[in-house]
């Protein structure tokens, strides 16, 4: 038994136009102490994913599958019991921090709340907690800061804010959606390295999102690859970035700038944009970017490559693909 | 001899601390404390620094957007500073902002249309039509689609809303655009496809870009000078290529040698900054990074550095910056 198993995980958004369908035929398995990354082209479904495996989904949304905490389905739990779970066993760090924190209050009181609420903490140790988990994450002064609200702190320092908030129930799984990316570099070690120390010390599992793929490298031994709400390409990090595959994986990699590139190439991108979720085609959703695209890519969901132990790729021309690796499939 | 869009010259912002107790001494936060930079038409000038430095707090104050305690902000040869809002609007055309909360600066209850639309406003009448179309095309080049334009904010994701504001920015076709942290929420293949757009802004109307970033890669790319800040300071300053070659200051071959890659895997060895984020909140002798420097000597704890000139477009304000270069 795994410790999260998301299984055919399917999320629909209802919106003027139809439904959009965020989120097909997902599955997930996390063990204690392991360590996934999701990366994907913006609007792919990684926000809406997490959020489901949070329960905090939109009010428009319909979920189908299991999404098997410890063996059981939090899909079928009530609000009451996911409530208890979110403040004890899963915590997620937003994407938006100025959005998840709450413009009214101190920060000090932010991060108190959750310490007396579900630690059950005295008022005098909740405080003197929050100074240490905002001094952890990194907060200058935290006896000064701590009687901030938002708006009086920085980009960075507010989604710093947000991670010790996460960080204070010692959750088993913790989901990090973009959690660095307001973060300069030198910081931005500083805070997943206090993320691997909870993971190797108390075995906490970590769902790392991000679109920074030397993030993921670094931090992470599985990877996902999403594409138009589907995983295009699943494996461990090593395969992943050693053995790139799908075409748009390849795509996603060709287009990271790199240091010591300097000025005069352009970066290289995937033509076209995201596939419209509301019509999305029955079979492959990277079907009208692909350079290797072919009469039967948009009409047929693509069958699954196993090229290694766990390394999964879904495409219909995998020959081909893997021909391209050498060779620059976006010039 | 090239015009000067943008010249900034000594600002300086503190920012007061809630008081402990009534009687207690006021506190600050001493966000900027003097800084200065020029910026050539149709130039890009990059900004780096630890986050919490100041680079949004100069920003804001580029664009008026909140009072400046003292210092000199000229756009275009026009003084920005101390000017009351009336007396901005009709210059607010020449110079706009995208920024880093894109879902805080986006207005939840208007459409797509009306918030990309909003800046024409202060330009001469269009016909609704005129509007429309750019709308439509301003849309397109960030690549998003024209039935986006009914849409709200709340439908979107993070990178798609940062991708609105951007085209906000861009519809007026300003001569200057402060951009902060526009494409750290973008996934790459986006964020390359916004690059390359701004880069061909600026091939095609000039535009001049102050362009903030904690992303390495992407200054380098985009930009032809950059300015490292520490603690409100500028620290390093210099054509891109001299300064990413060989950098004068330590803070910024620490940040340098910070940036994670992709090929490396898992954790590899590099010289981590050691001791934790300074305070901003005292003002004190010395140099601002002596405390997590790993090179800081006696002369550091008691002198304040000034911007010594290196080369010739090289500044840096280190004691020991010939040691480190020869390092
Ligand atoms: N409340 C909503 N109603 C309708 N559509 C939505 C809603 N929220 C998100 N979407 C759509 O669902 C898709 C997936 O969004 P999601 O936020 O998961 O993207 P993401 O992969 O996290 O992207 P990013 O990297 O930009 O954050 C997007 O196309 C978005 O437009
Ligand atoms: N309204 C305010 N009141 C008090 N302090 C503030 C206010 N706004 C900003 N500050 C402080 O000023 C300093 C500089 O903030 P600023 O937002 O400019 O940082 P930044 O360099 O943009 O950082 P980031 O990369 O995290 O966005 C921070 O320490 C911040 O907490
Ligand atoms: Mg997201
Ligand atoms: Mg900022």
């Amino acid at each position: 038994m795994s410790l999260l198993d998301v299984k055919n995980l399917n999320v629909d958004l209802l919106t003027a136009m139809g439904p959009a369908r965020a989120v097909r035929n997902l599955e997930i398995s996390l063990e204690r102490g392991e360590t996934l990354g999701i990366v994907g082209e913006s609007g792919c479904g990684k926000s809406i994913t997490a959020l489901a495996l949070m329960g905090l989904l939109p009010d428009n949304a319909t979920t189908e599958g299991q999404i098997l905490l410890s063996n059981e389905d939090l899909l079928k739990k009530p609000e009451k019991e996911l409530c208890t779970i979110r403040g004890n066993r899963m915590a997620m760090i937003f994407q938006e921090p100025m959005t998840s924190l709450n413009p009214v209050h101190t920060i000090g009181r932010q991060v108190m709340e959750p310490l007396r609420l579900h630690r059950k903490l005295s008022k005098s140790a909740a405080y003197e907690e929050a100074l240490q988990l905002l001094d952890r994450v990194g907060i200058p002064n935290p006896k000064e800061r701590i009687n901030n609200y938002p708006h009086q702190l920085s980009g960075g320092q507010r989604q710093r804010v947000m991670i010790a908030l996460a960080l204070s129930c010692s959750p088993d799984i913790l989901i990090a959606d973009e959690p660095t990316t307001a973060l300069d570099v030198t910081i931005q070690d500083q805070i997943l390295e206090l993320i691997q120390t909870l993971v190797s010390e108390e075995g906490m599992a970590l769902i790392l999102i991000s679109h920074d793929l030397g993030v993921i490298a670094e931090n992470t031994q599985k990877v996902i690859v999403m594409y138009g709400g589907t995983v295009v390409e699943s494996g461990s990090t090593e395969q992943i970035f050693g053995e790139l595959t799908h075409p748009y994986t390849q795509g996603l990699f060709a287009a990271m700038p790199k240091l010591g590139m300097g000025r005069r190439e352009r970066l290289t991108t995937i033509p076209g944009t995201v596939p419209d979720l509301i019509n999305l085609p029955p079979g492959c959703t990277f079907t009208d970017r692909c350079p290797l695209m072919t009469s039967q890519c948009g009409g047929t969901i693509p069958p699954v490559s196993n090229l290694g132990t766990h390394h999964k790729v879904s495409c219909h021309n995998i020959e081909q693909a893997i021909k391209a690796r050498t060779g620059g499939l976006y010039q | 001899m090239s015009k000067t869009v943008l010249e900034v010259t000594d600002l300086v912002r503190h920012y007061p601390l809630p008081k402990e107790r009534l009687f207690s001494k006021p506190r600050f936060v001493y966000a900027l404390n003097g800084v200065s930079f020029k910026i050539e038409e149709g130039k890009s000038f990059g900004i780096v620094g630890e986050s919490g430095c100041g680079k949004s707090t100069l920003a804001r104050n580029v664009m008026a957007l909140e009072p400046t305690d003292s210092g000199s902000v000229k756009i275009l040869g026009e003084e920005v500073v101390g000017k009351s809002f009336g007396e901005l609007r009709p210059l607010r055309q020449n110079f706009q902002m995208v920024f880093q909360d894109p879902f805080g600066s986006l207005d939840p209850h208007h459409s797509v249309g009306r918030i990309v639309a909003e800046p024409l406003a202060a330009l001469a009448p269009l016909s609704s039509d005129e509007k429309k179309e750019r709308v439509a095309d301003v849309l397109k080049s960030v690549g998003l689609k024209e039935t986006d334009i009914g849409k709200y904010p709340h439908e979107f994701s993070g990178g798609q809303r940062q991708r609105i504001a951007i085209a906000r920015a861009l519809i007026t076709r300003p001569a200057l655009i402060v951009a902060d942290e526009p494409v750290s929420a973008l996934d790459v293949s986006v964020q390359a496809q916004v690059l390359n757009l701004l880069r061909d802004l600026q091939d095609q109307y000039g535009v001049t870009y102050m362009f903030i970033s904690h992303d390495l890669a992407v200054v380098e790319y985009l930009c032809d000078e950059v300015a490292v800040m520490y603690l409100g300071a500028i620290v390093e300053k210099g054509r891109t290529e001299d300064l990413f070659a060989s950098p004068a200051h330590p803070y910024t071959r620490i940040l340098l040698d910070a940036v994670p890659k992709p090929a490396a895997g898992m954790k590899r060895d590099r010289i981590r900054l050691s001791g934790n984020v300074t305070g901003q909140t005292e003002k004190r002798k010395g140099c601002s990074f002596q405390d997590r420097c790993p090179m800081a000597k006696e002369k550091c704890r008691n002198e304040t550095p000034e911007l010594k000139k290196m080369s010739p477009d090289h500044f840096a304000a280190c004691h020991f910056s010939k040691d480190l270069m020869s390092l």
